[in-house]
């Protein structure tokens, strides 16, 4: 399948061989944000500035044959809540608005060392809180694909930089699915990596046990050389896998023969048939390239959206407390200091912050946290438990990234329930901290995308990204 | 720290047969370089907010990050209070205050490091220890205007977060203390053994140890009564204030028929009393749950016993050790000073040198208070001084004198001190000569003398100290006129 | 963690319940809010009850996805951040420090 925009690949060997140059390269995605931006909105900030002086020193470097990274001069775009030095980072909150980190995070870093060319920071749903990118404080992103529909959440910014080319690679966080749902939504590759392999510093924090960092690429080789920029350890992450980071780019190429790919013998209700069909087309191809279709099941797969629902907002609505108007954000101005944290987080917060605070602090307090968070963690176990027997049968397991193609704007805004379900699939992966990704495979309703998703165990990463690289080749 | 290490004087006793039920919680800051969870400097007294990075501040996406030194230190201090270590996690304690960067404080919650220890007070009274956990200490609030920098009626604050961070050990004793001697005597050793093993320099004037009090009282026998909490307690001495003073506050209103609210005081030291800070009805609610931004603390055995046996001899073994040499009592004062200060390897070196233990005690303690743990005069020296005075070269006096010299010269030969101050020997011959001239001399006051007036002997010592410029020793006199009485 | 509940779901939340946890998470919320946060927060606390089905006596809960231990950081300082640039950014500050609204009652814990 022919991709729209140039690859991250492609992009790295022609500004490396000088066939390009990364300003012109840069120009090429700064004209489409110019053209389309506006009707999008994947941005909260251009850099347009910044990025242009960062791609002229990679065109000197390598005029004055110095060695560049792997990335060199390639566009890419940061979800809005990953540090930045200097640089603006909102979460698309109103209480972040205006704050400039004094650090940047450890996968910006890296991004850098390899000569990427940051292009902006991308919308997002309010402190990765949502499914659609409709709960940003500065308005919705819709799906490039078509504007009448969500991008899905809650990196939407970042899926739809890259489905619009105005980068060629962008990186987003999954915390319960929110890079792998919208990468399905809008027809892209998206990663959510080991918990541990890619370091979460600087990265500002939802849900400290579930959040993962990964790429939005056009392409499994593109996300297999975004992986191993950013993935590998960290001193400054504690819970940073000491492991060397494997290698993705090599094994692309050496196919699925042998693999046990397990499929969900009671597939959850609410899936629409289109979805459904990509799937049975999944394990085809899959099987015609010499796999073996097993059938497994994860018995506590419907009590994932419990356990998430309760864990994530417990931990968010501590990892939220420190937005009280002290050392930095936004202040309500009151009589005193705790009618300020008061007013300043009310007016600050938005109703789905709010609401995941009001719910993960209720779950933690004293007299419900038995009954509730507690019990949560319970279930976590069984999800993992479920998850080490299916991988005594199987290699990977394969399911939709999400049940449905992209749905149109406002369509799951009054029930957060409804929003809620969008996740079934993803969740369970972030509860266990394994790996996972969505790889486009064809069209569903409404000529949409539809994604595969590909879960494989902890530090998996090199089945996963076989498994994708042959869906794509038969997609 | 004196008032700290004689024996129990029970000048707390209460009234009416009533009993106080003590237990300490005391914060300490370790001594490392660098704070609990990031590498800023642990350092007091800088700037304000100059010992900051992104952790510190709580900034977004700041990821705590374990200190090695902080842990191995925290061992340290168990093993020194007989604690046992075991595997331990951290929570995340969540309350919104102005000086707690993040709103939580991370710290240990119901696996603490240390477990299970005590302390031995003097009278063989053992103090339990429950635990002696891990936890960043908060920043620091200045309130200002309103009256007198206090919190209530102030216009405004302003908060550093140079001390956010910094690693604590929060020692919480078993309720086993019950006199604010014991109380004081605990935090005394504490001190002590803090200092030893070098956890901490213990500095409760800088606020880098911390006591907070709980205070009930009982009838003996009964259970335990509803217990105060008292926090600002800021100096050994406050401490035995204040848990007198809270303890008879309790029985006063038990007494007039009222009962006890569980709250948390403060003392107010000027004042020497405790205030209501706040009650139990303000429930706090702290939500305690995994710090999922840590993993689990497991120090392997090995690293345990290699930090055992990097220990020194703790102050009670060096306690005990100092008494056999000396003759002294381990619980008394110059024991507990001596070693306090570090000075009883000095007065081991001057009994290895040939010098009277007994008498180097008293040297050291007198003369070296403004000395370290290595006084300049040599340890030889003073060896010589002790045996000068045993054999009666110089009277104790001047001996006193020769070590003042020697103190203030940083050094000297008492033999030549004596010598240069013309100190020289009167055998007894001589000195018996001499008393036998001032009862020729003396005549009514030896008659009363002899006669059972003791006084008498006074006006006799006085005319023999005359003839002899200060020479003869009044113990030898002593004994001569007593001789020659007993004839 | 002081909980009285023996681990089944208590009953249905309260307005009053609701207004405890806004005041425990530093949230105002006005009447209205309260109101629906109650109802919403009702709707999805029925929906959570689906796991109060499932015998979880002999299971551990897992809190993390793997079990690292000893992490540890070497106690050397590194440069931290400039305080200018820091305060510059606070909402209110003031003679290097941070300048926050009086607090009533509640003081250090």
């Amino acid at each position: 399948m022919t991709k729209p925009f140039a690859t991250v690949v492609d992009i790295a060997a022609d500004i490396a061989s000088g066939k390009t140059s990364a300003v012109e390269v840069l120009e090429q995605h700064l004209a489409r944000i110019t053209e389309r931006e506006s009707d999008i909105h994947a941005f909260n900030l251009v850099t347009t500035e910044q990025a242009r002086a960062t791609a002229q020193q990679v065109d000197a470097d390598i005029k004055a044959g110095k060695p560049v990274g792997p990335l060199a001069g390639v566009p890419v775009a940061l979800k809005d809540n990953m540090c930045t030095r200097g640089i603006e980072t909102t979460c698309s909150s109103k209480i972040l608005e205006g704050w400039k980190p004094p650090y940047d995070a450890t996968v910006v870093t890296r991004l850098q060392q390899a000569g990427a060319v940051m292009v902006g920071k991308t919308n997002l749903d309010e402190f990765a809180m949502g499914s659609s990118t409709e709960n940003s404080a500065f308005g919705p992103t819709k799906n490039p694909l078509d504007t009448s529909r969500v991008p899905g959440g809650s990196s939407g910014g970042s899926a739809a930089a890259v489905a619009a080319g105005f980068a060629a690679a962008s990186l987003g966080s999954d915390t319960g699915g929110s890079i792998r749902q919208p990468a399905s939504l809008c027809g892209l590759v998206g990663v959510k990596p080991t918990y541990g392999l890619v370091s979460r510093q600087g990265i500002v924090a939802f849900a400290s046990s579930l959040d993962q960092v990964g790429p939005f690429t056009h392409t499994v080789a593109d996300a297999a050389l975004m992986m191993e920029v950013i993935g590998g350890h960290d001193p400054l992450d504690s819970t940073s896998l000491s492991q060397p980071m494997p290698s993705l780019t090599s094994v692309l190429g050496q196919g699925v023969k042998g693999m046990r790919i397990g499929r969900l013998a009671d597939m959850p209700d609410g899936c629409e048939p289109e979805v459904l069909a990509r799937m049975d087309a999944a394990y085809a191809a899959l099987q015609a390239a010499g796999a073996t279709i097993v059938d497994i099941s994860l018995p506590s797969l419907s009590y994932c959206l419990t356990a998430y629902y309760l864990v994530a907002p417990a931990e968010a609505s501590s990892n939220l407390a420190r937005y009280d108007g002290v050392r930095y954000g936004l202040r309500v101005e009151t009589g005193d200091l705790h009618s300020m944290y008061g007013a300043t987080r009310a007016a600050g917060f938005g109703a789905e912050v709010k609401r995941r605070i009001m719910l993960g602090t209720y779950a933690l307090s004293a007299g419900y946290f038995d009954a509730y968070y507690g019990k949560a963690l319970k279930v976590r176990r069984l999800i993992a438990n479920d998850f080490a027997a299916a991988y005594e049968k199987c290699d990977v397991i394969l399911t939709p990234t999400s049940p449905t193609v992209a749905f149109p704007l406002g369509d799951k805004t009054s029930d957060p329930l409804t929003m809620y379900l969008c996740d079934i699939f993803t969740i369970p992966t972030n509860l266990a901290g394994h790996a996972a990704m969505s790889v486009p495979f064809g069209t569903g309703a409404y000529n949409m995308p539809v994604g595969v998703q590909v879960l494989a165990p902890a530090l998996g990463e090199q089945t996963l990204f076989r498994v994708a690289a042959e869906l794509e080749r038969a997609s | 720290m004196s008032n700290a290490s004689s024996a129990p004087q029970h000048s707390s006793d209460l009234p009416n047969g009533w009993e106080m039920v003590v237990g300490l919680e005391v914060h300490v800051e370790l001594d490392t370089k660098t704070k609990l969870f990031s590498a800023s400097p642990n350092h007091f007294g800088d700037e304000p907010n100059t010992n900051i990075d992104p952790v510190t501040l709580g900034l977004p996406g700041a990821l705590p990050v374990l200190n090695k030194h902080a842990v191995e230190l925290a061992i340290r201090l168990g093993l020194a209070l007989n604690c046992t270590v075991q595997p331990s996690t951290f929570h995340r304690k969540n309350y919104f205050y102005q000086d707690m960067p993040k709103a939580y404080q991370i710290s240990q919650y119901d696996q603490p490091i240390n477990i299970d220890g005590y302390m031995m007070l003097p009278g063989d009274v053992r103090i339990g220890i429950e635990r002696a956990h891990l936890e960043e200490d908060t920043g620091k609030s200045t309130h200002i205007g309103g009256t007198s920098g206090r919190i209530h009626g102030s216009d405004y604050s302003l908060v550093d977060f140079n001390r956010a961070g910094v690693p604590l050990v929060e020692i919480v004793s078993r309720p086993d203390i019950r006199n604010s001697d014991q109380a004081r005597q605990y935090v005394a050793e504490l001190r002590s053994i803090l200092l030893a093993v070098g956890a901490s320099d213990a500095k409760m004037e800088e606020g880098s140890m911390r006591c907070d009090v709980n205070v009930s009282v009982r009838k003996p026998g009964a259970p335990f009564g509803t217990r105060c909490e008292i926090k600002n307690v800021n100096s050994i001495r406050a401490v035995g204030k204040a848990i007198d003073y809270e303890a008879r506050r309790q029985i006063d209103v038990l007494e007039s028929g009222g009962t006890i609210r569980q709250e948390t005081r403060h003392w107010d030291d000027g004042e020497g009393r405790t205030h209501t800070l706040r009650t139990k009805e303000d429930a706090d609610d702290y939500r305690y749950f995994l710090e999922p931004d840590l993993v689990l603390l497991d120090p392997d055995q090995e690293w345990i016993e290699s930090i055992r046996a990097s220990l020194p001899m703790l102050p009670a073994a060096r306690r005990a050790q100092l008494a056999a040499l000396t003759g002294a009592n381990k619980e008394s004062e110059s024991v507990y000073v001596i070693v306090e200060r570090g000075q009883d390897d000095y007065v081991s070196a001057v009994a290895q040198a040939g010098g009277d233990a007994a008498r180097a005690l008293v040297y050291v303690q007198q003369a070296f208070a403004e000395e370290g743990a290595t006084p300049k005069v040599a340890a030889s020296d003073i060896a010589t001084l002790t045996q000068m005075e045993r054999d009666a070269k110089v009277t104790a006096t001047q001996a006193k004198t020769i070590l003042s010299e020697m103190v203030a010269n940083g050094g000297g030969d008492p033999v030549a001190i004596a010598a240069a101050k013309g100190f020289e020997a009167l055998d007894t011959s001589a000195v018996e000569a001499m008393v036998d001239a001032a009862i020729a001399q003396q005549a009514d006051a030896w008659a009363k003398y002899c006669a059972g007036e003791e006084k008498a002997m006074g006006a006799l010592v006085g005319a023999i100290m005359k003839a002899s410029q200060g020479k003869a020793d009044g113990k030898v006199v002593t004994a001569i006129l007593q001789a020659r009485r007993a004839k | 963690m002081s909980t009285p509940s023996s681990g089944s779901s208590p009953a249905r939340i309260t307005s009053e319940v609701v207004a405890k946890v806004a005041k425990l998470s530093s949230l105002h919320l006005s009447d209205a809010e309260l109101a629906l946060m109650t109802s919403q927060l009702s709707g999805m606390l029925d929906h959570f009850a689906d796991i109060d089905k499932l015998d979880l006596s002999n299971v551990e809960p897992l809190a993390q996805p793997f079990p690292l231990k000893n992490v540890f950081r070497e106690d050397v300082v590194v440069a931290g951040l400039d305080r200018d640039e820091v305060l510059a950014a606070a909402p209110a500050a003031e003679d290097g420090r941070f300048r926050v609204p009086p607090s009533l009652g509640l003081g250090e814990q």
